[in-house]
């Protein structure tokens, strides 16, 4: 116990030093320092990664205890930590890749000045601290500690070329929807304290717990910590954040983006996997929302054409298909689709990355192609972590995507039909990027054309092993059928209450499988055959157009929610502000101003004037204090003999 | 006597003294009337010693009520020298500064 403690604390530990020593020596350090300290931080908290999860595998889950955070007579948060199956896979997939997107950014942002390089290194640095804080913790405030911290980060970083105001209005946005998210994941700690006095997992998520709680608690809970998940994870109708939040550096988006953050609100909903499967109506509008918004990304995804946008939203659509799983109760479905997505899309991001930089910041696709020569490493890592995310097998993305595919069929056909459109979709979009960019002519300018070169081995380091996992990371959950025997539903089954079953038979699974892979490998070969020569024009037809301008989500936001917030705050600001309570306080200083005024009159200097009124003040206070009935009685007596 | 005609007599020297003060600007008249009311104040203070002590002495031979309003009226007296004395100086002072006695010339303080 004492070995775990000292470990989880080193894990955590590293990644706050290099924070703190970036940020505060970023005007002392040299470029070189800054990045050798930066990673080695990382690497040497995922090194302590492996043996916690070594440690989890011989000895099983451990629960380490640090300090009551708050305790009082009724309520009492310790500070602890947990690292379980679930939590370790967390922390292998968040500092593993987290080690190489650090040792790719310290190439990719060679450009920046030391202090801004510093400064972008604490940021991510602090940004992992915050994120093993969330994976970590015991409970939902430790949780909710982390939440918070990675959207500070991501806040931060999305800002960090903070001299362009697009930029900053993009991580205003994403903060703000954050916090939209967050105030639902606040009030569903807040309920849970209510009714259960208690936040830590080991106490609210067991049986007794649940059985304390009535169905509508537990669908309030649970739709709340769903909204949570909404903002982090970016669902409808809370996701346009996320194709925003591209204004960040490339290694951002693919860090924090991509790979871990947006993941956190599938990490707290399979944390709290009790819960959603005590509450039907929860997991109905969890996975419909995710199929939703897998389909509105995908269609948004197939028009775009900045480099970024297109993996934005294939981001979104990928994080929906995550919560179609977790809505059909195949959690361990999600997860392993967390952990292979965090490999392919990390890889395609940084993929994305080496081919901004080697076209100087052009991220329009139509100004690109007949990359594949020029960029022969990019390239192939590039298909490869195309290949997984469209679902050929045997690569990663496949695996994942057809449990959950397999699990949506089990529980309603018409999720399973719309998932496979969406992997059409996937496939689609996915070549077209690949295609438009790699393959055809060169279509930029002639001096991009003379400087395009590979990227150094910094760069190209991260994409091949990310490359290795995109293809093989599918071995973790081969499913039965295969031969294998899906370690991951293996390891997770002490932390998913009600496990998978499925029930469908052999053949049936075989013929899912078939289907879905036809079906993606046709739009990849329109894909490919439509895209290798030409490229998109600007769009004619409707849908095209619709498509094109992302559904107008952002006008009707514009139009529905922030133009009418505008005005009721501008009718608060003007009316109730400057001519209600400015006018209260106004018109008492004016009152008080002008009856001043008259009354100085009487302060005229002649003596005369002073007396009368002390007299006229005498005798007021006569009157006063004895009441008129004493005088009237006295002047009576006078007068009465 | 009855009580009540010194009352009435020390309401009407009272009465003088306050519509002098207001009405009047000489100082000296101002002063006069001032003094007078303190005179009044005076008389009413012995009318009513007498009274408490003519109550007094049917009860008991040897008393001393009332006897704390003659103190007062000592007092009053000595202050009223007091006051008369620095009063007196002033207005001289004043005199010589604006060689009148116009109470309504004080007004030099203002603004």
């Amino acid at each position: 116990m004492a070995f775990m403690k000292i470990l989880i604390a080193f894990i955590l530990l590293w990644p706050l030093a290099g924070f703190l020593f970036n940020g505060l020596g970023r005007n002392y350090w040299s470029k070189k320092m800054i990045a050798y300290k930066a990673t080695g931080y990382i690497v040497a908290s995922f090194i302590a990664s492996i043996f916690a999860f070594l440690h989890v595998q011989t000895n099983g889950a451990v629960t380490v205890h640090y300090f009551d955070f708050i305790h009082t007579a009724s309520l009492t948060i310790p500070f602890d930590f947990k690292v379980d199956a679930l939590s370790s896979l967390f922390l292998l997939v968040i500092t593993g890749v987290g080690s190489l997107i650090h040792l790719y950014s310290s190439a990719y942002m060679q450009e920046e000045s030391a202090p801004h390089y510093a400064r972008y290194f604490a940021y991510l640095n602090l940004f992992i601290f915050s994120m093993l804080l969330l994976v970590l913790g015991d409970n939902y405030i430790i949780m909710f500690m982390g939440w918070e911290g990675v959207g500070l980060c991501s806040y931060l970083l999305i800002g960090y070329w903070f001299s362009n105001g697009n930029y900053n209005y993009a991580a205003k946005k994403a903060f703000i929807m954050n916090r939209i998210g967050d105030l639902g994941f606040l009030l569903a700690i807040f309920w849970l304290i209510a009714k259960l006095g208690t936040v830590s997992y080991s106490e609210v998520l067991t049986a007794e717990s649940i059985a304390k709680l009535s169905t509508a608690d537990i669908t309030g809970i649970t739709l709340l910590l769903f909204v949570g998940a909404m903002g982090k994870s970016a669902q409808i109708p809370l996701f346009t954040w996320l194709p925003d939040a591209m204004a960040g550096p490339t290694p951002v988006s693919a860090l924090i983006h991509a790979a871990t953050m947006v993941t956190a609100g599938i990490y707290m909903i399979t944390r709290s996997n009790i819960l959603f499967s005590h509450s039907e109506i929860t997991q109905n509008i969890v996975a419909i929302i995710g199929i939703s918004t897998a389909l509105l990304a995908a269609t948004i995804a197939i028009k775009q054409n900045d480099i970024k946008k297109v993996l934005a939203y294939s981001t979104v659509s990928q994080l929906g298909y995550m919560f179609l799983g977790l809505g059909v109760g195949a959690y361990s479905g999600a997860v392993f689709h967390v952990i292979t997505h965090a490999f392919f899309k990390a890889l395609l991001f940084l993929g994305a990355g080496s081919v901004i930089h080697a076209m100087h910041h052009e991220q329009d696709i139509r100004k690109m192609g007949g990359l594949k020569s020029k960029l022969p490493i990019t390239h192939i890592t590039f298909l490869i972590g195309c290949i997984a995310i469209a679902g050929m097998p045997p690569f990663s993305g496949f695996f994942s995507k057809d449990e959950i595919l397999a699990a949506a069929f089990e529980k309603n056909k018409i999720y399973w039909v719309l998932g496979l459109i969406g992997a059409a979709m996937t496939a689609f979009y996915m070549f077209r990027l690949y295609a438009t960019t790699f393959l055809g002519k060169f279509r930029g300018s002639h001096e991009q054309e003379a400087h395009l070169h590979e990227s150094p081995l910094a760069m190209t380091l991260p994409l091949i092993v990310l490359a290795i996992l995109s293809a093989l990371g599918g071995a973790i959950g081969i499913p039965h059928i295969m031969g294998g025997h899906h370690w991951l539903t293996g390891q997770l089954s002490t932390i998913v209450s009600t496990p998978h079953e499925t029930s469908l038979a052999v053949s049936t699974e075989w013929i899912l499988m078939g289907v879905s892979v036809a079906i993606a490998a046709t739009s990849l070969l329109i894909a490919l055959s439509r895209y290798s020569k030409q490229t998109d024009e600007e769009p004619s037809s409707a849908m095209g157009k619709f498509f094109y301008n992302k559904w107008y989500i952002d006008e009707l936001y514009q139009k529905a929610i922030i133009e009418p917030l505008n005005e009721f705050a501008l009718f608060l600001k003007e009316f109730i502000e400057k001519k209600m309570i400015d006018g209260a306080v106004n018109g008492t200083g004016k009152l008080v101003q002008f009856s001043a005024r008259k009354v100085r009159l009487i302060q005229n200097g002649q003596a005369g004037y002073y007396i009368l009124f002390m007299v006229l003040g005498i005798i007021t206070l006569f009157l006063i204090w004895f009441n008129d009935i004493t005088i009237l009685r006295f002047i009576h007596t006078l007068f009465q003999k | 006597m009855p009580i009540e005609y010194y009352i009435f007599l020390c309401l009407t020297l009272f009465s003088i003294g306050v519509i002098g003060v207001l009405t009047r600007r000489n100082a000296i008249i101002v002063f006069m009337c001032v003094e007078l009311m303190l005179n009044a104040v005076n008389l009413l203070l012995v009318a009513f010693s007498k009274m408490n002590y003519g109550a007094a002495r049917m009860l008991s031979s040897n008393t001393t009520a009332g006897i704390d309003a003659q103190i007062f009226v000592f007092f009053i007296m000595v202050v009223a020298a007091a006051e008369v004395s620095i009063g007196l100086a002033i207005i001289v002072m004043m005199y010589r500064n604006t060689h009148s006695i116009d109470i309504n010339f004080l007004n030099r303080l203002k603004n």
